[in-house]
């Protein structure tokens, strides 16, 4: 349908599909969750300097306080997302075959995945006070 | 100036440090003899050298990185722009780090 004989031109057929076939939501999403972390980063700071210097019982009570726990939720969403995103903008310049890139790719989102739930899965659990 | 690299050698080194970060929540969600753990690395001089580089990653990056957003929104582009905002990142990514560590120090005595 898209062949040598179709209708459509070459800039048609790929308007809107990056190189990742998703167009412009990575762009997107990229810069929301840099922006998101410019805001996040002095707070983020501010909670690792309190935990400075403290045992496992003190820095877990910091931790595990719903303003603390919010703001570090939001910094590994926006953080993962953003790495997720930049990796897979690192693999698909570098690595040209495509069975190696789609692996590559496939490895990064696996990665990106579980860096969160575990990171996530802490916090919560700090959260509930177990 | 190269240092678009630089932005990118950064975000690569962030994302590796990660497993540091997502290491040290889930110590302090297992409970106190994992936490020591973390505890005793960071304060080691090869986890020192590595959080003080993760933090220059990471400041660089994010000054890096807001150049870059200049740049989205249509700014910066004549060459004297383009040095000065280069430039800006560099040292304002030094000097954070810096910032940071004398704080660091100062609240939590190096640890």
């Amino acid at each position: 349908m898209s062949g040598p004989s179709s209708m459509r031109t070459p800039l048609a057929r790929v308007r809107n599909l990056g190189s990742s076939h998703s167009g412009t939501k990575d762009f997107w999403r990229q810069r929301l969750t840099a922006v998101a972390m410019v805001l996040l980063i002095v707070p983020v700071i501010v909670v690792v300097i309190m935990l400075l210097g403290r045992n496992h019982a003190g820095a877990a009570q910091i931790l595990g306080s719903i303003p603390i726990a919010i703001i570090l939720l939001l910094f590994i969403v926006a953080s993962v997302w953003h790495m997720k995103i930049g990796m897979q903008v690192v693999i698909e310049d570098y690595i040209h075959n495509e069975k190696l890139k789609l692996a590559s790719v496939m490895a990064n989102n696996f990665f990106c995945i579980a860096v969160a739930m575990a990171s996530i899965y802490a916090i919560l659990k700090l959260s509930s006070g177990v | 100036m190269a240092l678009s690299i630089v932005h990118r050698a950064t975000g690569i080194a962030l994302y590796f440090g990660t497993l540091l970060l997502a290491w040290w929540l889930i110590a302090a969600a297992s409970g106190p003899s994992a936490y020591a753990n973390v505890q005793a690395f960071t304060g080691s001089l090869i986890g020192k050298l590595i959080v003080f580089g993760y933090t220059w990653s990471l400041m660089h990056h994010l000054f890096s990185g807001i150049r870059h957003l200049v740049w989205d929104l249509g700014y910066g582009f004549k060459a004297n722009e383009r040095e000065a905002l280069t430039w800006g990142a560099l040292i304002a990514g030094i000097s954070a780090t810096v910032l940071v560590w004398i704080i660091a120090y100062a609240v939590g005595g190096g640890r």
